[in-house]
């Protein structure tokens, strides 16, 4: 492990040098491929429904699938288990401005994330939002002008473009953020501040962040922070103590762990947007499938425009291991994938 | 006056059974919370700014919802949505919406009932007054909506060209705009050129009182016909002077209380604007209240700011004279704990609605005093 802490620390300190972050290629080898197929025609849109930038994708315990997109407006639709539109969920809340995560808790709450409002809002299973975290700022203030340099210090209750939600078995939430603040703070069940990791300062060290883009909390309560900016995943204990770096699967858009007694670890290594540059489709684009531990089962996919090939992972359901629900910002897709049982195997 | 305020304080102190400390403690009132409005995935409400009910009963929520926008146009920005006028009855059941798209809803800030049941509804942002008749319909309106807002961005409520816009050095403060070189700041011009206004009374004649508000620091005064009559006020700590001029009630003695909330306390004044005396005992006055009946109180919250969950957020039950009966609440976000209260109705004693900006929630709340607390 601590090799591994070391190498992601160079590698970090390389990315850091340029503006934000570089799409990189993983420094995992001999990956075995999992064979898979993505289910065509998969969602049934009524004439007039699209979809637009696709960011957050999850599904509830009866399989209905919900989609935090960017269309003309934010928007979230909910479809069943087929793929049938279903109906839209509450146009125009006051907390919809820019999608950027949705996810569905263990009594199907259903919450968003909300880069443009900097809020959190969960719904309960009937649609009506029953808590709201961080606050959109005021209209009557204006238009902000984006600041230069380092950003005001982190608030317990204000978010700075948050990006992700999870839950421990308590209820606990954990939210990632984001792209102003580089932190993850852990909330009790009510929304009242317990802790957080990392602050308003992007860094490279251990327990620093460089964008921290998702997040995910397995069933003891650890919880998988993708770095994405510092290319790797940091897994934290349920107190936001350091437990383990992993850093081999490139630059981590988007983490996902599935439930049941044996649970696996999804992460994609997203090719960036507009596929810039050029030479980033060649080698990102693949989503890996790992242990909790960091060993890699395998990993499938690749960059690219037809079905079955990926356009910027941003979001992945993975209530079913091997029935993936994946979302691509700049497909304005999402996809089904069926992936085949693989032999275990790991790998580095 | 702080040595009165003081032995007044003890005096309530003594009278209620408890010591006072350096950190004043007071009684806890009972009190249970429901959620009282039916609403769904098709009925959904943002910030819960203003909550007020008519004689029937029926609940007004103006809220802070849909998107705020401005559209591009030319070298001007113009501004629209970001508020909605909500009518439930009085079980919590959606009745209907007041008001859809009209040209001044852009950022609730308070609503209110008057004793024939007309709905005012106050707007920060378009920085106006609107009275609706009970069928709904607009039936005054007071202050205009500025035109657009200048190409870089001034805060919204700044007009664009109609006016002489203060000079940009720093952040522009336009309070005071109109009144005059000399003018105090935050005294605004005669009329009716609201600053980010906040709350509207009514005294027993029917005169109206605006309380303007973020940008200006007065309380202005009209006839029931809506002509300008006075105003009082500038930005200050003096008294009769006013940092946030939050909210405005008027008791049936037509004393005329202001909240405050940057100087952390209420001023008394008649109707004259002559100041009386002031209550400095309530934290910072986010929203007030006044009942009705032979013997009235004040409802004050002393809301938490809504950048902070761990401290502040009770509301203080008070005589008129500024005793403090008792207290209850905290911020949080569970019933019966409160995110940034902006407004009390309590039309009924120990039976009010609270509207919160931080939980996107009106919470009906059922007092439950001790005997002889009152």
């Amino acid at each position: 492990m601590k090799r591994c802490v070391i190498g992601g620390l160079v590698v970090a300190a390389v990315l850091t040098a340029g503006v934000g972050f570089a799409q990189n290629k993983a420094r995992a080898e001999n990956v075995p491929e999992i064979p898979f197929e993505s289910v065509p025609n998969f969602f049934k849109m009524p004439p007039d429904v699209y979809f637009g930038e696709s960011m957050g994708v999850a599904r509830n315990s009866k399989g209905n699938i919900f989609v935090y997109h960017r269309r003309d407006d934010t928007r979230l639709f909910e479809f069943d288990p087929n793929g049938t539109f279903v109906r839209e969920w509450t146009p125009g809340l006051y907390g919809f401005e820019f999608a950027h995560k949705v996810r569905v808790d263990r009594d199907d709450n259903v919450w968003v994330v909300d880069e443009g409002t900097n809020m959190v809002i969960k719904f309960n299973p009937e649609g009506r939002v029953v808590m709201v975290l961080g606050r959109r700022p005021e209209a009557i203030e204006g238009a902000v002008e984006t600041p230069e340099g380092d950003p005001p210090a982190d608030e317990r209750y204000l978010f700075g473009r948050p990006t992700d939600v999870g839950w421990d078995g308590q209820g606990n939430i954990f939210i990632s953020d984001g792209y102003i603040n580089h932190r993850v703070v852990k909330f009790d069940r009510n929304g009242r501040f317990i802790r957080k990791v990392g602050s308003n300062l992007r860094g490279s060290e251990p327990y620093q962040f460089n964008t921290p883009h998702s997040l995910a909390v397995d069933a003891q309560g650890n919880v998988y922070v993708a770095d994405r900016g510092n290319q790797r995943i940091q897994v934290f204990d349920n107190n936001l103590v350091l437990r383990a770096i992993y850093d081999n699967v490139g630059n981590p858009w988007e983490v996902c762990i599935s439930p049941g007694p044996h649970q696996y670890l999804f992460s994609s290594n997203s090719n960036p947007d507009s596929n810039t540059p050029a030479s980033s489709w060649d080698i990102t684009g693949e989503i890996y499938k790992m242990e909790l531990d960091g060993r890699i089962v395998g990993k499938f996919g690749r960059a690219g425009k037809a079905l079955g090939q990926f356009q910027t992972v941003h979001g992945i359901d993975c209530r079913n291991p091997d029935e993936l629900i994946i979302s691509e910002i700049s497909a304005w897709r999402v996809q089904k994938v069926r992936l085949r049982q693989t032999t275990t195997t790991s790998s580095r | 006056m702080k040595r009165l305020l003081l032995v007044s304080l003890a005096a309530a102190a003594v009278a209620l059974g408890v010591s006072v400390s350096a950190q004043l403690s007071f009684p806890e009132i009972p009190y249970d919370a429901v959620d009282p409005l039916v609403l769904t995935r098709d009925v959904y409400i943002g910030e819960a700014a203003g909550v007020a009910t008519n004689s029937k009963g029926d609940i007004f929520v103006y809220t802070r919802t849909g998107t705020p926008h401005i559209a591009t146009a030319g070298s001007r920005n113009v501004s629209h949505g970001g508020a909605r006028l909500l009518q439930f009855d009085r079980t919590g059941k959606f009745v209907r919406e007041i008001g859809q798209g009209v040209y001044g809803f852009l950022e609730a800030q308070q609503v209110r009932v008057d004793t024939q049941d007309n709905v005012w509804v106050v707007d920060q942002m378009s920085s106006q007054v609107i009275k609706f008749d009970p069928n709904g319909r607009v039936q005054m309106v007071f202050g205009r909506k500025p035109e657009a807002m200048r190409v870089p961005n001034l805060p919204l409520s700044t007009l664009a060209d109609t006016y002489a816009l203060v000079p940009r050095q720093g952040k522009p403060t336009p309070a005071g705009r109109g009144a005059g070189p000399n003018a105090p700041p935050g005294s605004a011009a005669p009329g009716e050129n609201f600053n980010r206004p906040t709350d509207v009374a009514w005294d027993s004649k029917g005169n109206i009182y605006v309380s303007d508000g973020y940008g200006n620091s007065r309380v202005a005064k009209y006839d029931p016909n809506g002509k300008w009559l006075k105003n009082w006020g500038s930005t200050g700590t003096e008294t009769g002077q006013f940092r946030v001029v939050k909210g405005i009630v008027i008791d049936a003695a037509d004393n005329v209380y202001v909240a405050d909330r940057d100087n952390r306390r209420i001023q008394v004044f008649d109707t004259e604007g002559t100041f009386k005396t002031q209550f400095r005992n309530v934290g910072s006055p986010w929203a007030i209240c006044v009942t009705p009946g032979p013997r009235q109180f004040l409802y004050v919250s002393n809301s938490n700011p809504p950048n902070n969950l761990d401290y502040d957020g009770e509301i203080i039950k008070m005589s008129l004279d500024g005793r403090i009966v008792g207290k209850f609440g905290r911020a949080g976000k569970l019933l019966k704990e409160f995110g940034t209260v902006n407004s009390i109705d309590c039309r009924s004693e120990n039976e009010l609605y609270v509207g919160e900006i931080g939980n996107w929630r009106v919470q009906k709340v059922t007092l439950k005093p001790a005997a002889g607390t009152q």
